[in-house]
């Protein structure tokens, strides 16, 4: 295991952001700490790198106890929400800084600072300072900054959370190719379970200071451990007593056993998905999900008439 | 249109009739008898003597207050500790306080009488009626101006930059030098020309713990003080000119910071 947190509580006055938590990551990997904002996985990820103190619990990292030990000897990369550049330092500087604390030789830093630079796509933005860069450039800039002293893993903390969609979306299939490449282990803290979706071998889902399920996407869209798991990973419809996967309920035009009578109200026509809220006749709604060919062969409009039930 | 002249009217006029009309009066008095008369008066030895001790308390009263308002500034912004609040209260007592009650009160403590004056001049140590006392005197109602200037920019910038200083392997030393200090630069230096100025000018304090002994124990302001009762305008009108162009020195060093810092 690259890095383990066992039974890890942290509380901030009355507020408890970890409540017994352990979660255990495999070397090379690539984690993602999601859940909704106060489920103390922001919190977590500063435990294991060290800038919060745990209340109790231990860290490991590579084998070895880490809780006491300072943020600076933990051998951590870390990546902020806002960047935190050096702003009195150029991008290169920033890149060199951890090197240069290191008192590494000139030639051995110059080297490796280009070869960074390249690896970020900011080589002609050395000499700029960070004012100077777009978002994207400067949380690129971070990230190479926190590679360049070589850590044991790499953690970041809602990397892409103050970028706007469009770049989000590309820096993060470009985080996806950029650990690929460099193998380094890497945990990631996101609100955005699409996000985590895409790219993370493993996601471990928080709420409220508790480590709800860990497992990869498709474990826990198909088999959540519970209904907070359930309705935070993809959409859900409540179809009578119990909760269902919009797109597991059957729509059909004629009765066929249990399925119940119900009333199209509204469709929606978002290219390849088709969505329809639907009134059952005891004045219940549930809404639905289809492809559009189902909806054409359904002949899916407003005020049809249907027969639903959930899909074995 | 007529509402931003009458603004910009009242401003001006309020800024001439309180500060530009009796400092340029004062220049021109100085000079009334002529330049000859004018340079005599600031080179008798009283005078000069007075100018240089005005710089050498604020030689160090100033760096003393630059490294002790840093460190205040950084215990009450970035550390939690009991007691948080009364030293954030505490740093400003001096602004509140008069000068006058300020001296005297060193004085209690470090006077003849005092609590630890006595001990102090047996082992051959005067603070009172002379340069320590002074200084401490200088120090303790210059202190407020770096703390408050730093502290809102430290506010300003986070903790982030330090945290990320630190998990790439510095150590606090490293990161106050590299990361903290360029990011509050301009702070500091705002904070330093506050505190010299203050520095410079100060009269209520000094005048008591000093004893005002012309030509020992006497600084710009109580020379100044001194010349006018004795019926010597030329001599004070004189060394309030010097007094004053040392002010407008330390403005024009804020000004060229400010155009700095905006760059």
């Amino acid at each position: 295991m690259a890095i383990e947190a066992r039974n890890v509580s942290k509380c901030f006055g009355d507020f408890t952001a970890l409540d017994d938590v352990s979660v255990e990551v495999e070397s090379g990997s690539l984690t993602a700490l999601l859940g909704p904002s106060g489920s103390g996985k922001s919190t977590l990820l500063r435990v294991i790198a060290g800038l919060e103190q745990p209340d109790a619990g231990e860290v490991f990292i590579s084998g070895e106890e880490a809780t006491g030990v300072s943020p600076q000897k933990r051998g951590v990369g870390f990546v902020f929400q806002h960047y935190a550049a050096f702003k009195h330092m150029t991008v290169w500087d920033n890149v060199a800084f951890g090197l240069s604390i290191r008192k590494r030789p000139k030639h051995e830093i110059e080297d490796r600072v280009g070869e960074l630079l390249d690896l970020v796509q900011l080589n002609g933005l050395a000499k700029r300072y960070p004012a100077q860069l777009s978002g994207g450039q400067r949380q690129r800039m971070a990230l190479a900054r926190a590679l360049a002293v070589e850590p044991k893993v790499l953690l970041l903390d809602e990397p892409f959370g103050a970028l706007d969609a469009r770049v989000r979306k590309e820096l993060r299939a470009w985080l996806r190719r950029l650990h690929d490449e460099v193998h380094v282990t890497t945990i990631f803290v996101t609100h955005d379970q699409e996000e985590a979706m895409e790219i993370a071998d493993q996601i471990v889902l928080m709420n409220e200071g508790r480590v709800e399920q860990v497992g990869g996407a498709r474990d826990l869209y198909e088999r959540p451990a519970n209904k907070f798991v359930m309705t935070f990973i993809g959409p859900v419809s409540s179809f009578g007593e119990e909760l269902v996967r919009p797109h597991d309920i059957e729509v059909r035009r004629e009765p066929n056993g249990a399925a119940e009578r119900a009333t199209v109200e509204r469709v929606v026509h978002l290219g390849f998905e088709v969505r329809a809220d639907l009134a059952l006749e005891d004045g219940r709604e549930v809404w639905v999900q289809m492809t559009k060919a189902e909806a054409d062969e359904l002949d899916l409009e407003q005020g049809a008439q249907v027969f639903v039930a959930t899909k074995e | 249109m007529t509402t931003k002249y009458v603004l910009r009217f009242v401003a001006l006029g309020y800024l001439a009739a309180l500060l530009v009309v009796p400092v340029g009066l004062v220049v021109q008095r100085a000079l009334a008898d002529g330049p000859g008369d004018f340079l005599a008066a600031i080179t008798t030895p009283e005078a000069m003597h007075a100018l240089w001790l005005t710089v050498l308390i604020a030689l160090i009263a100033v760096p003393a207050n630059t490294v002790f308002g840093v460190l205040c500034a950084l215990a009450i912004v970035r550390r939690r500790f009991p007691g948080h609040g009364l030293v954030n209260s505490i740093v400003d007592l001096p602004l509140a306080l008069s000068p006058v009650v300020v001296g005297l009160a060193l004085v209690l403590v470090y006077g003849r009488n005092g609590w630890w004056g006595s001990w102090l001049i047996d082992n051959g140590f005067q603070v009172i009626f002379a340069l320590p006392g002074m200084v401490l005197a200088t120090i303790f109602v210059s202190l407020p101006f770096v703390v408050r200037e730093v502290v809102p920019v430290l506010r300003e910038i986070g903790d982030e930059q330090e945290e990320a200083s630190a998990t790439l392997g510095a150590s606090s030393w490293q990161t106050f030098w590299r990361v903290t200090l360029p990011a509050i630069r301009w702070g500091v230096a705002y904070g330093v020309v506050l505190t010299t100025a203050r520095a410079l000018g100060e009269f209520g304090a000094v005048s008591v713990v000093s004893g005002r002994i012309a030509g020992r124990t006497e600084t710009m302001t109580l020379h100044v003080e001194e010349r006018f009762q004795s019926f010597d305008l030329t001599g004070a009108y004189a060394s309030s000119v010097v007094l004053a162009l040392l002010a407008v020195a330390t403005l024009l060093a804020m000004t060229l910071l400010r155009r700095e810092d905006g760059s």
